[in-house]
């Protein structure tokens, strides 16, 4: 309704002050943006020795919003006018830095040229973004808000992208590194392509022969494996209690369980540290296989419970007229309904068991039975080169990066469900 | 069994109900047996322990020894030969009682020394010593007579045949020896050191700024992630995706990633810091308490180390917010966002007025489960600073008391004291959070 009050815009129209101040921050912005990633990446993959003009960077952008708000048809900038001025703007800095910008000592074709042009036509193209379906000309109240607004969201897309991957592609690259050539030229994370791939994975050898880690990917995923099964068989009887059965105390039960998923790790230490080392169960699988579970069971009995909440009642009773036992109910009605819900929870157990550090650090001496994580912790203990290291860490980290690829939606849906503890 | 139990029983001695609910328990036996022996019994032992003089090294349990020495080698018949027994107590504050030793005694050997606690009965000895107090130790020597059946049975090596028979066959012994940890000796002196310590206040209030700064980073962020994807594009779940994977990655891996990107010597982020300007020169992120800084000309001191390890626990936990603000962000009316256009709302009006209220209620649920979590969280400052420089918080506490200074019963005082305050949280969180989150 609002819309159809205003008068309706030219074709061309010259954009009032208001206008084209937020068109130029809105350029600068963009541009700073696109530059800084740009010279980050030529020091980071490049090898190259960078510094970035900023002020000059924020003045060129500001020129190139400018222009974009100068030719605009309705409430957009036209691709075409985009392009060019993005184009030009590259090439007047190619030009005036002698094709040498970001005062690079020679002339680099991908660094240097190819990447100053695709920086501000991504700059051009970024301000035209954050411009679009805007009246320039009878600027709102709110536009800088607006603008304010779509700068933010382009610079937190960049924030979140880079501080999620950079410790991860960190992790990769450094696992495939000397640690020479990483103290050398620290700032430098590309990787040699030209060296052979034997040379390359030259750490991952190491750490899974000769540091034993095919010993301990067996032993985590046994171990793993092991409290999936037991924490869902136990899980899947209590949840179908506390859902379905009436009994004194229930909802005491359901309140406990949450509570129990409170309780921090340490304080449990040291008294099993204690009450194992006397019975024996300290240093063997037997101990984690116990403890594991424990820890599990109240978070997958939570998310069992919230999910069979879901399920109709109604057939399991027509199961029980039929003649079916509870248990047989539950084997035959329930479980094959919640098979989502059980992949969800089984995977995320794994997940926590796999990750788990604090017990495996705790109750494991031998290193017959150390898991990923102990063994880690192990290694770092020796004057082990970074890079076994870091190897070992994607080691660890690969399995459950998989696992979450292909069962995102199962793993997500579990997060969500249980509250899930970290 | 359950079904054998509810199904078997003859109907019409219970009730329904009754059934209903005794199979129930049956269901929740095993995990009611697994939670209470892993986590509730240990809770409580802590309270126990806390008031015990337990260090690390008293798990072991006291063991009396008893060695055999061959003192006198007879020649003939009616010569006597005379064993020494060396008893010790091998620990020095544990008393062991009822101390019992039985030793088989080669064939024809009388027992003639007067020694109202040993009996020789057939060809076994045995010795009745009572009890030992810590450090006990004595010699006792039992001097036997030779018989005729004796010669017989050694032969010529009658020096072997009592090296076998005495030094070389380790007599039996029992005792029973206080446990350590069920015994009656109570004390508060390890209340009064963990309580007493200079570090105590400090580590208390690093406890509190790491909990209420990490769960306020995390879920700013997650906000922040959660308000960038709440709009439908191409590659949105793919998005969604990449965000959680600091949440999901093994801690261990991701915390040596940060250490060895932190590094001062190697590590990127310093080199990169310098090489932009943004940093004189290296710095150790990790091992710094404190840094002096300037902000628009105002001097201040950041705790270095502390806002790392802050900053760690902001992007490792970020994920888990950003999950479930977008879960609720997806379950906002549109009608909400439509009627405040009518009214001429500017986004950030939008924003304050209308997404917001409808935040409050996962607001305030993440905030109190992301704050006692953060308040419980070990490994995180355990393998990033290892409780170094100002990031010692209660938890990592508990673990140097109890491990790295051997002293069990002060990190079990430790313990009580981060449970005491836990409860506390607890208690606020059951009375404030909203039915059903």
């Amino acid at each position: 309704m609002a819309q159809l009050a205003r008068p309706l815009v030219a074709e061309r129209s010259s954009p009032a002050l208001g206008g084209i101040v937020g068109a130029a921050v809105m350029g600068a912005l963009s541009s700073g943006l696109t530059c800084g990633v740009w010279s980050f990446l030529a020091v980071v993959i490049g090898d190259v020795s960078a510094a970035l003009p900023l002020g000059w960077a924020l003045f060129s952008g500001a020129g190139l919003g400018l222009g974009l708000a100068f030719f605009r048809r309705g409430k957009t900038s036209p691709w075409t006018i985009t392009l060019f001025l993005g184009l030009a703007v590259g090439v007047l800095w190619l030009l005036l830095t002698g094709l040498r910008p970001l005062s690079l000592g020679q002339v680099r074709p991908f660094w240097g040229v190819t990447a100053c042009l695709l920086s501000f036509l991504f700059a051009a193209q970024l301000t035209r973004y954050g411009l679009r379906d805007l009246d320039l000309s009878q600027p709102r109240r709110d536009l800088f808000e607006t603008l304010l607004l779509r700068a933010l969201r382009a610079a937190g897309f960049v924030f979140f992208l880079s501080v999620v991957i950079f410790p991860f592609y960190f992790m990769v690259v450094s696992s495939l590194k000397a640690r020479a050539a990483l103290l050398q030229n620290p700032t430098y994370l590309g990787i040699d392509l030209t060296r052979s791939l034997g040379d390359l994975l030259v750490g991952y050898r190491e750490v899974l022969v000769t540091f034993d880690f095919l010993r301990y990917i067996g032993n985590s995923t046994f171990v793993a494996l092991a409290t999936v099964v037991i924490t869902l068989v136990l899980a899947i009887l209590g949840a179908y209690a506390v859902t379905r059965l009436r009994f004194p105390g229930r909802t005491f039960m359901s309140r406990a369980i949450l509570l129990i998923y409170m309780f921090p790790a340490i304080i449990l230490v040291i008294p099993l540290y204690a009450i194992f080392t006397q019975l024996g169960l300290r240093d063997t699988l037997p101990g984690l296989l116990i403890v594991y579970p424990a820890t599990t069971i109240p978070v997958a009995l939570y998310m069992l419970r919230s999910y069979f909440q879901t399920l109709p009642a109604d057939l399991e009773e027509a199961g029980m007229i039929d003649g079916c036992s509870r248990l047989s109910v539950i084997w035959r009605i329930t479980l094959p309904l919640s098979l989502p819900a059980l992949a969800s929870v089984g995977l995320y157990i794994f997940m926590i068991a796999w990750n788990e550090f604090l017990f495996a650090f705790m109750f494991s001496d031998n290193p017959d039975i150390y898991t990923l994580s102990r063994g880690m912790v192990a290694l770092n203990s020796q004057e082990v080169p970074r890079q076994f290291l870091m190897a070992g860490a994607v080691i660890v980290t690969v399995p459950i990066m998989l696992i979450f690829f292909f069962f995102e939606k199962y793993l997500v849906g579990g997060l969500t469900a249980g509250g899930v503890k970290g | 069994m359950a079904t054998r139990l509810a199904g078997n029983e003859p109907p019409r001695r219970k009730t329904l109900a009754a059934r209903e609910a005794r199979l129930a328990y049956w269901m929740l036996l095993p995990t009611f047996i697994i939670v209470f022996a892993i986590v509730l019994f240990p809770v409580l032992a802590n309270f126990w322990i806390s008031f015990k003089p337990v260090g690390l090294a008293d798990l072991r349990a006291p063991e009396p020894t008893v060695r055999e020495r061959v003192r006198e080698e007879p020649e003939a018949p009616g010569d006597p030969v005379t064993v020494r027994y060396q008893l010790l107590n091998r620990s020095q504050d544990i008393e062991v009682r009822n101390v019992v030793f039985t030793d088989a005694l080669p064939e024809g050997l009388t027992l003639t020394t007067d020694e109202p606690r040993c009996d020789v009965s057939g060809t076994e000895l045995r010795c009745d010593l009572g009890n030992w107090e810590g450090g006990y130790r004595e010699d006792l020597e039992l001097s036997f007579t030779t018989t005729n059946a004796f010669f017989s049975a050694a032969g010529d090596d009658v020096e072997g045949f009592l090296e076998a028979s005495f030094e070389d066959a380790e007599p039996e012994v029992t005792a029973q020896a206080a446990n350590i940890l069920t015994n009656l000796t109570f004390t508060l002196d390890n209340y009064r050191r963990f309580l007493g310590s200079p570090e105590f206040w400090p580590t208390l209030r690093t406890t509190l700024l790491y909990t209420v700064f990490g769960t306020l980073g995390s879920i700013l962020l997650g906000l922040f992630a959660a308000q960038l994807l709440n709009e439908k594009f191409r590659g949105q779940g793919f998005l969604r995706g990449l965000f959680l994977f600091p949440y999901v990655a093994p801690v261990i891996a991701v915390a040596f990633a940060w250490a060895f990107l932190l590094d001062p010597q190697s590590g990127s982020v310093n080199a990169l810091g310098v090489e932009f300007g943004l940093l004189q020169n290296s710095i150790s992120f990790l091992s710094e308490r404190t840094i002096q800084l300037s902000l628009f000309g105002l001097p201040f001191t950041l705790p270095l180390a502390l806002t790392v390890v802050i900053l760690f626990e902001a992007w490792r936990y970020f994920p888990f917010a950003f999950l479930f603000i977008l879960a609720r962000f997806q379950a906002i009316p549109q009608d909400m966002y439509e009627a405040a256009d009518v009214d001429g709302a500017s986004p950030l009006q939008k924003f304050w007025w209308v997404t917001l209220p409808q935040l409050v209620g996962i607001l305030s649920t993440l905030f109190l489960l992301r704050f006692i979590w953060t308040f419980n969280k070990f490994d995180d400052i355990f393998l990033l600073s290892g409780g170094a420089a100002g990031t010692k918080t209660l938890t990592i506490a508990v673990y140097d008391e109890a491990f790295a200074r051997a002293d069990l019963g002060a990190g079990a005082a430790a313990s009580v004291v981060l449970f005491v305050i836990l409860g506390v949280f607890m208690v606020l969180y059951f009375r404030f959070a909203p039915e059903g989150e």
